[in-house]
């Protein structure tokens, strides 16, 4: 991998930061018309989550990071590791709870997701912005109660909790958005 | 190539806009007095500023004859003061200017400066003209004039030329890391200015007397609290830097000697040195009326007219489509 330097950053870039994959979420090219040139660049650490904004001098460089996006398969869980699918080359990739966290309530068997490799091990899992999933309970359905009203919990079938209408009954499959958590409407 | 990369980055909209702003400009100076010039592009010279990077352009007698480097203006500066020293009186410009790897939400690296020089005008009579023009083109808004000092205190509660780079490292690091080191002063105040007080200049806002060190080519003025500063201006608006005015510098020696110490600068910083405009120095040598000029990104005001978000939307093509 080589360096960058900050003059070349742009937005989706991956570089080494104090030893960890970040992810260039945000990058403005700073300068006043008399002064020295600044990169103000809001990063995400890929490991921890963590996201905070940190300024390059124009004669700094950072390390690129072997970090890519791929389309995987979502296969399985042995209830400790998340197994996935490469589905051009049937590659599979085992992913762990500090990669998988909070995609997990959203994960479906034969689903397209996207898994963040880094050094070739998954580091990331992205679930499609939205999923179709079965009611597994919930309170019985309200009669006669249409898109007004207020709401009630359904699990879904990959263990999720989310609001849903009152109208809603068990055995139905919902939209849901994964980037809110929150219902869409019947699939 | 995309097949998409013909069509402007600009509404058409907005170049009428554009058009519109030309012309209230150049009609603000016709009632003034001011005569427009159009100087150069090309120079043999660059500019000696050493965090401005001068394109270089290869000049050839013939095809495949000798290389002479030549360089696109960053400013018509140079020139113009060439033509005050030859009793031009009041001149404006409207001048496309260029700096090398300067792109982003602000910067396009070819750009249009409205530059102007006023002889016999003082700093204050000159931001009072800056006010008058952007008044003909945004209408009446509410204006801010400080000085710099005041600026740092109102913003970030220290008198910037008191505080030392630990004092002014602590205002930046809750908000922004950096890993970096720099023992220079100014790299620490252009960091606070550019980071913390710069976004907040919504409303236009004119600072003065700024760090002696920050002089570029105005002159050296004591304040009312006995402290060397330079006879400096900036215009703020929008979270922008508009323009930048001096009570110009009109000792050839005191010139020679800046360009020199750009010189040595770029040399300690490992920039690249370039021809220095020593034709300047003898312009003043025959002499300058005292002046005040001022610079002023056409680009970024005219963003803000239209409530633009990046400059390429009121560029007819910006940098990726050109």
């Amino acid at each position: 991998m080589g360096n960058v330097s900050s003059g070349q950053f742009k937005t989706g870039m991956k570089v080494m930061i104090d030893g960890d994959p970040c992810n260039m979420v945000e990058v403005e090219f700073v300068k006043p018309g008399k002064g020295q040139a600044f990169t103000r660049v809001r990063l995400r650490n890929l490991m921890t989550g963590r996201i905070w904004e940190r300024t390059f001098k124009s004669n700094e460089s950072a390390e690129t990071a072997d970090v890519m996006d791929r389309d995987m398969e979502y296969l399985y869980s042995d209830g400790e590791m998340w197994h996935f699918m490469e589905p051009s080359t049937f590659e599979q990739y085992a992913a762990d709870e500090n990669a998988v966290a909070e995609s997990a309530q959203w994960l479906k068997e034969g689903d397209k997701v996207m898994i963040t490799l880094f050094n070739d091990n998954p580091i990331a899992v992205t679930p499609p912005n939205f999923v179709e999933l079965e009611v597994t309970e919930t309170d019985p359905g309200l009669k006669g109660d249409t898109a007004q009203g207020g709401s009630k919990p359904a699990t879904l079938s990959t263990g999720a909790v989310v609001r849903v209408p009152l109208f809603i009954n068990q055995g139905e499959v919902l939209k849901i958005d994964t980037r809110t958590g929150e219902y869409v409407s019947r699939a | 190539m995309n097949r998409n990369h013909w069509q402007p980055t600009a509404e058409i909209l907005t170049l009428r806009e554009r058009a519109k702003m030309l012309a209230e400009v150049r009609a603000f100076f016709a009632e003034r007095g001011v005569m427009e010039v159009d100087t150069h592009c090309l120079s043999h010279a660059a500019v000696s500023d050493p965090f401005i990077d001068s394109l270089e352009v290869i000049y050839s007698d013939h095809p495949g004859g000798d290389k002479h480097s030549y360089y696109l203006q960053s400013s018509p500066e140079y020139a113009m003061k060439r033509l005050l020293a030859a009793d031009s009186g009041p001149i404006y410009q409207l001048a496309k200017v260029f700096r090398n790897g300067e792109v982003g939400r602000l910067h396009n690296p070819e750009f249009t400066m409205l530059e102007w020089y006023r002889p016999r005008f003082s700093a204050q009579q000159l931001m009072d003209e800056v006010q008058a023009l952007v008044s003909v083109v945004l209408g009446a808004q509410h204006w801010e004039r400080l000085s710099y000092r005041d600026l740092f205190k109102r913003f970030v509660g220290v008198d910037p030329h008191q505080a030392t780079i630990e004092q002014l490292k602590s205002l930046i690091e809750p908000h922004f890391e950096c890993s970096f080191t720099d023992d220079r002063k100014d790299t620490w105040l252009e960091l606070v200015m550019s980071h913390l007080i710069e976004p907040k200049l919504i409303e236009p806002t004119l600072v003065f007397d700024f760090p002696a060190s920050q002089a570029g080519l105005a002159e050296l003025v004591e304040d009312a609290q006995g402290v060397q500063v330079a006879a400096r201006f900036e215009l703020y608006a929008g979270g922008m830097e508009l323009a930048n005015g001096y009570q110009e510098l009109r000792d050839p020696a005191e010139q020679a000697e800046r360009l020199e110490a750009d010189d040595q600068m770029r040399d300690s910083l490992g920039l690249p040195r370039r021809p220095l405009e020593t034709r300047l120095v003898s312009a003043l040598e025959s002499g300058i009326p005292a002046c005040a000029g001022v610079a002023l990104g056409f680009d970024r005001l005219l963003m803000i007219k239209v409530g633009a978000s990046s400059i390429k939307e009121v560029i007819p093509f910006g940098f990726e489509r050109c």
